[in-house]
């Protein structure tokens, strides 16, 4: 991206824009369906999701639960930050967790493998229990090429299937919501955001955001060009030396395949100045799951991954 | 306005290098990051091409990648230092007109592009119809593969000639024409020296630029999409209307119609969590709070009562672009998303359909897939209409399969 140092928040005038649209698109979903939901990973885009979810409802509370899909592979500073806004909101939490989709035999994991993968099953399976019709989520389409390809009110089959050759077309801004008996919707009101734009709505709305976000001192290992944390889930390999360096982290996941970049960006300020300057995508830099292969994000989502 | 969102459609027919051309607008904005580049080096290089693929950059899907060609509409993001944009890239295969009416439904400005060598053929006529009709504020021909012509200035302007040819019976007032050669980035981004005698802008150089105007506003238009009720003891008896507004600006005090019942009551506030505001333009999405005690629900409109007011109609005519595989044919039922409100619709009569050869209108009985035609409806309440030329939001609609649920038109109020 060009070097483009980001324009005071007043003059960003396309934050505005890109908020009253996922407003209007969140209330869409309160309008057209029964049983929504909102998917909270603790990552910064949930973050910015509830925090517009919030606004579209004030001065009323949110309508719907949120929901974690929880790998058990966290760290523990997101965790903590999910539990104290939740009490904040006053809203509902509900975890689909992996680690029960393991003990039940749902899913099986590969040894020393990531669980990112393995989040779908159990995500399927709170869906169905919970009978949810329609699953807020904060993907955005700048993020993958697969993603740039998906609607905002996305149809999945009774297998959580998404179809990318039979997608329905979207027009205006009209949404529309109408599905089976066993199909639900996937609406992502943060489709047309950046991650600059993310980063530059934190920063005018002064929202906070786990601390691993901003630089910090981490015991660090390399492996494959990315640098992992020691944590009780991943441990460096014969050949891999620890090494305590300042970095921060561009996405929270699964702590087995996310990365952290090296950064000296302890402020909002200076994160949205770095993102401006960056010359690699959050995905490239961060993101182990994504490397398998030229489809590795269209494969999941067609099994019904977020 | 600067910092503005600019929202782009690009459309061609197959091989026009469309795909190119959005790479090599995305690589020489410098919006394509290293990683992403090295990924479509490296993605090249397995299929045997010579030089990095640009298209590969856009083609997201197996299937686009493994058949070289673009499926879906594509939405990619870049910003420079004058402002920041969506761009739409929608395929040209003519099975895929639907994703350009997609992609141009929302845009401001269209980019049509051309085969230098093939010149105007039907599906550019078939795009500038879908731009002309779905009010697209500004028309870009980029005449693509100038390379290929000896960047032959003659070639250019017969091009050139055949579109204005085809805009004006289609009634497209303006067209910016732009020379280029995507693949060596010929008036992409950078000026031409291979072309001297262009006078214009690059394209991105216009794209930075232009300012669309969307036709003379309104009075302000705010369909309901919720009614906020929070029974806090902080707000006991709060009671506001959340919704975007659609159409001109809505200010506090402004006498308003409540539709369809025809109450009148006046704005008493317009809130957002920021505070309050003392009028909103079309796109913000507020909440509104009335003076009155007015029965209101999710469907209904509030407009400001000043003519032109809305048309509350059970019959319309429109033009619609049929998007299914099953042709749409009279008798048939279906549900009409308008607005905010969803109601039963049966399909009187096909008028006509639009002749994309001679963009002139040919009796039917029925519209098939991408076709584009004007039809009769009847529905079971009110709708609360203005004609498409003068609001995109309040006078477009959705035909929706009650069976199947998906979208079989759009549907643009005369």
């Amino acid at each position: 991206m060009t070097v483009l140092l980001p324009a005071a928040a007043a003059e960003r005038a396309w934050l505005t824009d890109l908020e009253d649209e996922a407003i209007h698109i969140i209330r869409e979903v309160a309008g057209q369906f029964e049983r929504p939901v909102l998917l909270f990973s603790g990552g910064k885009d949930s973050i910015v999701m509830t925090h517009l979810a919030r606004k579209a409802f004030w001065p009323a509370r949110l309508p719907f639960p949120l929901m974690h899909v929880d790998t058990g592979h966290n760290f523990a500073e997101v965790i903590a930050f999910r539990d104290r806004l939740v009490a904040d909101t006053g809203a509902r939490l509900v975890v689909a967790s992996v680690q029960a989709a393991i003990d039940a035999g749902r899913v099986t994991e590969a040894p020393g493998g990531t669980r990112n993968p393995l989040q779908t099953v159990p995500l399927l399976d709170a869906i169905v229990e919970h009978r949810f019709d329609a699953v807020l989520g904060g993907a955005r389409r700048d993020e993958e090429k697969a993603r740039a390809k998906e609607r905002v009110f996305s149809v999945r089959d009774d297998f959580g299937q998404w179809d990318p050759r039979n997608q329905r077309p979207e027009l205006w801004d009209l949404y529309n919501g109408r599905h089976r008996p066993g199909e639900h919707v996937r609406v992502f009101p943060l489709s047309n955001w950046t991650e600059l734009d993310i980063w530059s709505y934190l920063e005018r709305e002064g929202i906070e955001v786990p601390s691993i976000y901003y630089a910090h001192q981490r015991l660090v290992f390399e492996r494959a060009g990315m640098l992992l944390a020691v944590t009780e889930f991943t441990q460096p390999a014969k050949g891999e030396t620890p090494r305590e360096e300042w970095v921060r982290y561009r996405t929270v996941g699964d702590a087995t395949c996310t990365g952290a970049v090296r950064s000296r960006a302890r402020t909002v300020t200076e994160v949205v100045a770095e993102t401006a300057a960056s010359t690699v995508s959050e995905r490239g830099a961060t993101r182990a799951d994504d490397r398998a292969s030229e489809a590795a994000m269209e494969d999941r989502k067609r099994q019904g991954y977020f | 306005m600067p910092g503005q969102l600019l929202r782009v459609v690009t459309a061609g027919s197959v091989d026009d290098g469309k795909s190119t051309l959005v790479g090599r607008l995305l690589h020489d904005a410098k919006a394509v990051l290293a990683d992403q580049l090295s990924a479509v080096e490296l993605a090249s290089e397995r299929r045997g091409y010579a030089g990095a693929d640009l298209a590969l950059l856009v083609d997201g899907l197996r299937a686009e990648r493994e058949q070289g060609i673009t499926i879906d509409v594509a939405y990619r993001y870049f910003a420079t230092a004058r402002r920041s944009f969506i761009l739409a890239d929608t395929p040209g295969h003519v099975q895929y007109t639907r994703n350009t009416v997609t992609g141009a439904s929302t845009a401001d400005v269209a980019v049509i592009l051309v085969d230098a060598r093939a010149g105007v053929v039907e599906q550019t006529k078939r795009h500038l119809a879908v731009a002309s009709l779905l009010r697209v504020a500004e028309v870009v021909l980029a005449v693509n593969k100038m390379d290929l012509v000896d960047f032959a200035e003659s070639r250019f302007d017969a091009i050139v000639a055949d579109f204005e040819t085809a805009a004006t019976k289609l009634g497209v007032r303006h067209f910016t024409p732009i020379p280029v050669a995507a693949l060596t980035g010929d008036n992409v981004v950078q000026q031409s020296s291979a072309m001297p005698w262009f006078a214009g802008e690059p394209l991105l150089a216009f794209l930075e630029r232009v300012e669309p105007v969307a036709g003379t506003p309104l009075p302000a238009r705010f369909p309901v999409q919720l009614v906020l009720r929070p029974r806090t003891e902080e707000h006991p008896d709060y009671r506001g209307y959340a919704g975007r507004v659609e159409a001109g600006v809505l200010r506090t005090g402004d006498r308003v119609r409540v539709l369809p019942s025809g109450r009148v009551s006046s704005v008493r506030a317009i809130d957002t969590p920021d505070g309050t505001l003392t009028e909103a333009p079309a796109g913000r999405s507020v909440t509104v709070l009335l003076d009155d005690d007015v029965d209101i629900a999710r469907g209904d409109l509030i407009a400001v009562d000043a003519e032109p007011l809305p048309v509350a109609s059970r019959e319309l005519v429109a033009t619609v672009c049929w998007l299914a595989e099953t042709p749409l044919r009279p008798g048939a039922r279906y549900q009409l998303r308008h607005t905010t409100k969803d109601v039963l619709a049966v399909l009187d009569a096909v008028e006509s359909r639009l002749d994309i050869d001679t963009l002139a209108p040919e009796p039917a009985a029925e519209l098939a897939l991408n076709d584009i035609g004007t039809v009769r409806l009847r529905t079971a309440e009110p709708v609360l209409v203005d004609p498409y030329e003068r609001n995109r939001s309040t006078g477009s609609f959705l035909l929706v399969d009650p069976a199947s649920g998906g979208t079989v038109a759009a549907g643009l109020v005369r």
